[in-house]
């Protein structure tokens, strides 16, 4: 029981601390006047938001919650908290935030929820920033290009659109363009090769309004097959751009 | 002495006298045909058109330690490989030779060797012995067909008695002979050749020797190593290698058995290549946002961007005659093409007139390149991946493998008679040697995944 205290007193100043050291809200964080010991103070409310309300597993979303006429504030599994406050809050499933103020008045609640889309199963310990990588190869698709050429074709125009539209929504997430090439020609011309499809890819993703600090490249010639066939189908799938998440 | 060095003398001046027949033979048949496009190369390599018939007696057992004869078993063949790989020997078969070990020229009867079926012109012979843990080898060179006085080399090798040994002792007297009968060109017997070894997602950079032999790997990065360039001292390799951040340029030291500093810069930065003063590397870099030629101080410093034309540009290779003029690849119009320019990136000039044509190497006197070159390259085009050698004054060329495998990377040695490159067939890739004409092919890896040769400046 003392454990407990102690942890939820742990907490509440880290929280306390983290809003002082933020700046935010000081002067609803500012202890209340002691009220008049009357039997007409006002009902608390209370109002708490999750922003965004869906994320996917491994994803963060940020918590806002506002009281008044409360002194003691606490929410589902947060224990106490500050009267108003913001947290970044990374749930690995659906979760409702159930905040309780208590004031002379009486007490109110408030619940906000946030729907948590499963993870795929083996994902690799992703950071607060990462989006998986099921959920990124099925929004950011590889850019393919004709025999011997880094010019972005047709088909791979409307690619990058698709592409640089997940990634603008996603400004924080890091990306490496890996550049490839088929198994036919010469080893180091093939590494230049891949290095200028790379940065076509890049250039197009730039010019469709992605930040360039998001974007890196790697060339890998043909070091890195996909495919290792030896034939025009197998060659198409290694002649590309291929995206992936920046770890 | 003064008949020894008159003996050399006339070699020699036979030699030249030959080469300089054939060069006025070339010049008045110019324009005539590709037919005689052999010739000039094998002048222009000093591989000569009449070579000199030599053979090589197998040396004579003086001690009855036990490490004698392996030592003798791999001398005697180390030192007939080497001289018959010279390319300037007609070498007198081991079926034709005399059955004779004449260990010291009291012993050695030259009309037994002048005589049919050897008809040998020189003879190189001499003794092979074993104690306290040393071999000692005497040899000689003599002329078969001067009676008079017969010597043109005595030489006196000592070392420990390993097999490593025996076989460097071999190099040093066989490349003793090639530089005496060759014109004064130092053989490559004891020359190395760097190369990428291992398969797929994991290549490091290894070395052997010039035929094939003492292979080692030298770095353990555990990741893709490729273009492995050595110093013209024989001190550092430059080579590159891919890292987390991407491609960059690694230098090993030589001498101090470790990876040392090199300022690469960022982005992709690929193919190294040292002037033959070994103060400058040119390489490709992408810093700029396209693969572009850069050339550099010896520890990365003083970078210099020379090409400035959008698509790959990789593969530098100095002019090692004057280091006034690099080579390189470009795929400034679509397949990539091999481009000559000053070392400023002024006078730039294309060579290659179509296909798909990579990875130049200068030859050693200035006046060649070899270079890969699929002529008919393209989906479905069944063309081949040959090497090829170009006059690069007058923009000839000759095709030096036909019909065997993809091969690439050719490499001169500093003898410029010999070439040596990958082949891949059937998803091996092994490296093979040849003279300049083409001639005398031979695999000197059999593992399967060696590629991308670097022969060694001396």
């Amino acid at each position: 029981m003392q454990r407990l205290n102690r942890k939820i007193f742990v907490s509440t100043l880290s929280v306390v601390a983290l809003l002082t050291v933020a700046g935010c809200h000081k002067k609803q964080a500012a202890p209340p006047p002691p009220p008049p010991p009357t039997v007409t103070a006002p009902t608390p409310t209370a109002e708490i938001t999750v922003t965004p309300n869906t994320i996917n597993a491994g994803d963060s979303a940020v918590l806002t919650w506002k009281t008044t006429g409360a002194n003691d504030v606490s929410i589902e599994g947060m224990g106490q908290v500050a009267t108003s406050g913001t947290q970044n809050v990374k749930p690995t499933e659906s979760t409702s935030y159930h905040l309780v103020a208590r004031g002379d008045g009486g007490s109110t609640d408030a619940t906000a929820r946030i729907t948590v889309n499963a993870a795929p199963p083996a994902t690799n310990n992703l950071n607060e920033n990462n989006v998986d990588d099921a959920t990124f190869h099925q929004n950011v698709k590889d850019v393919f290009y004709d025999y011997d050429s880094y010019d972005i074709t047709g088909d791979g125009q409307s690619t990058i659109q698709q592409d640089a539209a997940f990634l603008k929504a996603h400004p924080q997430l890091k990306v490496v363009i890996g550049g490839y090439c088929d198994e036919r020609g010469s080893t180091e011309y093939n590494l230049a090769l891949g290095e200028n499809r790379a940065n076509a890819a890049k250039q197009a993703l730039v010019n469709a309004g992605v930040d360039a600090s998001q974007l890196r490249t790697v060339s890998y010639g043909k070091e890195k097959q996909f495919c290792t066939e030896h034939n025009e189908s197998c060659w198409q799938q290694n002649r590309r751009a291929q995206f992936s998440v920046d770890r | 002495m003064s008949k020894v060095l008159r003996t050399s003398r006339q070699v020699k001046s036979k030699l030249f006298s030959i080469r300089f027949f054939i060069a006025l033979l070339l010049f008045s048949l110019a324009g005539s045909g590709i037919s005689h496009a052999q010739d000039w190369v094998k002048t222009g390599t000093n591989l000569g058109v009449q070579r000199i018939r030599l053979a090589a007696a197998s040396f004579k057992p003086t001690t009855t330690d036990p490490q004698t004869d392996p030592l003798k078993t791999v001398f005697d063949n180390t030192f007939y490989n080497d001289l018959s790989n010279a390319g300037i020997f007609d070498m007198v078969s081991k079926s034709m030779a005399p059955p004779l070990m004449p260990g010291s020229p009291q012993e050695i009867n030259l009309s037994q060797w002048s005589a049919a079926p050897s008809n040998a012109e020189m003879v190189a012979f001499g003794a092979l012995g074993v104690s306290s843990g040393r071999i000692t080898v005497f040899g000689w060179l003599f002329d078969a067909k001067n009676a008079q006085s017969p010597q043109i080399l005595g030489k006196q090798y000592t070392d420990n008695a390993t097999a490593d040994s025996a076989r460097m002792i071999a190099h040093r007297f066989a490349d003793e002979i090639i530089s005496r009968l060759g014109g004064g060109i130092n053989g490559i017997a004891e020359t190395k050749i760097y190369y990428v070894s291992g398969r797929v997602g994991n290549k490091e950079i290894s070395v052997m020797d010039y035929d094939g032999q003492g292979a080692r790997e030298i770095t353990h990065l555990g990741t893709i190593s490729l273009s492995p360039r050595i110093s013209p001292d024989n001190s550092r390799l430059a080579f590159a290698s891919l890292g987390r951040r991407g491609w960059s340029i690694r230098m090993y030291s030589m001498d101090l058995g470790r990876m040392v500093a090199f300022n690469s810069p960022g982005g992709t930065t690929l193919s190294p290549a040292w002037s033959s003063d070994g103060a400058k590397l040119a390489f490709s870099s992408d810093k700029s946002g396209d693969p572009e030629i850069y050339t550099s101080d010896a520890s990365g410093g003083n970078m210099r961007r020379i090409t400035a034309f959008r698509g790959p540009d990789v593969s530098p290779v100095w002019n090692p005659k004057t280091n006034s003029q690099i080579a390189w690849v470009s795929g400034r119009t679509g397949l990539p093409q091999i481009y000559i320019m000053d070392s400023d990136g002024a006078n730039v000039q294309r060579l290659t007139d179509g296909g798909y044509a990579t990875s130049p190497s200068w030859s050693p006197n200035g006046q060649f390149l070899a270079f890969a070159w699929d002529r008919k390259y393209g989906p479905g085009a069944p063309g081949g991946q040959d090497i090829y050698v170009m006059d690069i004054a007058s923009h000839r060329w000759v095709q030096l493998t036909h019909d065997a495998g993809r091969n690439d990377f050719p490499s001169w040695s500093p003898d410029g008679r010999h070439i040596v490159f990958q082949r891949e067939s059937n998803g091996h890739s092994d490296l093979w040697t040849m003279l300049a004409d083409g001639t005398q092919q031979q695999a000197l890896t059999h593992n399967g995944s060696s590629s991308m040769p670097n022969w060694s400046w001396k």
